[in-house]
């Protein structure tokens, strides 16, 4: 492949480079590994012929740490993918480096190819305020505004300038709200503050925030950790019908949820993209070993 | 209860989990010993015109039928309680399937043990139980072999039993083809070969209910259903 060329690889090669105390680490990290993760080797099907992400050999560093092992992945257009894998595998990491939210650690470098639409995310010329804009993010805990529930919605198409008139934002308003299923349940009280709604409401309401901007992907870090089960199939309901409009990515520790809610599933292992195929065929009759031994619970 | 790390089933997190598998495929297991023993009494008291052993089979076929409730049922707490997925959830799932195949072969068992009871009150001179015992001893080997499989998780030894379900297949046409030779030379034969040839039938269900076990195996080993396929894609699967 023509990307790997332009690409510095940065794994230690144990022939070339001095065994360092570092390379001796990984060398001891390879042999635990030994259910054959063979790095940047991923099963199944992780390329797509319409992808909306493209992303070659991606390797995150938290200064020495080596967080995110060389990983290709297409994301394709109007898919919802699951991120599943224990914890510390790197499926947050590498969801931050979707919308660049690593940016703002010191310590954090992301290197490789990934490339929206084509065009470079991590370019030094690359607006990141208009990347966020393209790219809406919903968090485990649901996080809005100490505002009205109104204004919390209207937030991002203000600073975005997206609406002109009055009438403009209340129509923006109400669509997003209308799209999160929260319409009913919030238009007569829209100056009330949001932080007074429930757990349920006011992830549903980060989500009409999210969306109000017109997003082309949403990304979602567990979005129904902190939610009860009605609540929970309230926005996996949510998912289902955004996934017409949007390309969602979303990272879940609940594997039910990503059965129920995504079209194709990625299996992420310390650091590497180990499986990624159909859902369906992931909870049926995954390929690798690895995958099968943790959606069955045998990982210890 | 059998806990053994060393199977499949086994190394879960949840030992508890661990348990209700091997529960499961051990109370599986169990069922089909005893359809087993059915089927062999039933062919015996058949040839030996034993009508003492045919009544004690047809009664056993109570308990092959709770068992068959009390696994369906244990089954469905598993997904109840754990929503198993690949290989778990396809344990479940042909436990559930293999139970009725169980079941049906112990129904089988029944009606062989009826005719048992017939013939012998009747007291004729037997004719037609060479193949019988012929057969009966191939549906019973293939029986054995498929609770074997599952046992093991064997889809090399699964995939032989599928072949020898078309062998039984051959020797059930010829033994009717013999039979209806008989009934041919002599009108006064007809009722009597006719139970012959019932008990034939039964046999061969038996074998088609042994090789669905054995699909089910191949299910559970690599994840490919190969029902209602030939058997060259039996083949590519359990060769993979």
């Amino acid at each position: 492949m023509s990307i790997n060329e332009k690409i510095p690889n940065v794994a230690t090669k144990p022939d070339e480079a001095p065994m360092t105390k570092q390379a001796a680490a990984l060398a001891v990290e390879a042999k635990r590994e030994d259910i054959a993760v063979e790095e940047g080797k991923t099963v199944g099907l992780p390329y797509s012929d319409n992808p909306k992400f493209k992303l070659r050999n991606v390797e995150v560093f938290y200064g020495e740490e080596r967080a995110i092992k060389n990983i290709s992945l297409d994301i394709a257009r109007n898919e919802v993918i699951s991120f599943i894998g224990p914890s510390g595998c790197g499926k947050s990491t590498f969801l931050r480096c979707l919308n660049r939210m690593n940016d703002s650690i010191d310590i954090c470098q992301v290197k490789g190819q990934l490339l929206l639409d084509d065009v470079d995310i991590y370019h030094s010329k690359r607006d990141v305020v208009e990347l966020r804009a393209r790219i809406g993010m919903v968090f485990q805990k649901p996080n809005p505004f100490p505002k009205s529930i109104y204004d919390n919605v209207a937030y991002g198409p203000r600073i975005h300038g997206l609406a002109n008139r009055k009438s403009d934002l209340d129509e923006i308003v109400e669509n997003s709200l209308r799209k999160a299923g929260l319409w009913n349940e919030v238009k007569d009280r829209l100056d009330a503050t949001a932080t007074g709604m429930s757990g349920g409401q006011q992830q549903r309401l980060c989500i009409a925030r999210a969306i109000a901007v017109s997003p082309e992907v949403i990304l979602m870090d567990e979005p129904c950790s902190a939610l009860d089960p009605i609540a929970t199939a309230k926005v996996e309901e949510l998912i289902a019908e955004m996934s017409e409009s949007y390309t969602i990515v979303i990272v879940t520790h609940s594997m039910q949820q990503a059965a129920r809610v995504s079209h194709r599933t990625a299996y992420f292992h310390l650091g590497h993209l180990v499986e990624v195929n159909e859902t369906d065929k992931v909870f049926t009759s995954p390929e690798h070993e690895l995958t099968e031994s943790y959606i069955t619970g045998r990982f210890g | 209860m059998s806990n053994k790390k060393d199977d499949v089933y086994g190394d879960h997190i949840s030992a508890k989990f661990n348990d209700e598998l091997m529960e499961l495929k051990t109370q599986f297991l169990n069922m089909g010993g005893l359809v087993e023993s059915q089927v062999e009494h039933a062919i015996q008291a058949l040839v030996d015109n034993d009508g003492q052993l045919a009544e004690q089979t047809r009664l056993k076929d109570k308990a092959v039928d709770k068992m068959e409730m009390d696994l369906d049922e244990e089954a469905i707490l598993v997904i109840a309680r754990r929503q198993p997925t690949a290989r778990d959830l396809r344990l479940v799932i042909s436990v559930i399937k293999m139970v009725a195949d169980l079941e049906r072969m112990g129904d089988e068992a029944k009606k062989i043990a009826k005719m048992a009871i017939k013939l012998s009150e009747e007291g004729l001179a037997p004719r037609g139980y060479i193949e019988i015992r012929h057969i009966g001893k191939h549906v019973l080997s293939m029986l054995h072999d498929a609770l074997d499989a599952f046992a093991r998780l064997d889809s090399d030894q699964a995939l032989r039993i599928m072949k020898e379900d078309k062998q039984v297949d051959e020797e059930y046409q010829a033994a009717a083809r013999a039979l209806l030779t008989f009934m041919m030379e002599d009108a006064r034969n007809i009722s009597r070969c006719m139970m012959v040839m019932w008990v034939l039938r039964a046999l061969e269900r038996i074998g088609d209910h042994a090789c669905n076990i054995a699909e089910h195996v191949i299910f559970m080993a690599k994840g490919e259903d190969v029902r209602h396929s030939p058997m060259e894609e039996a083949e590519r699967v359990v060769g993979r």
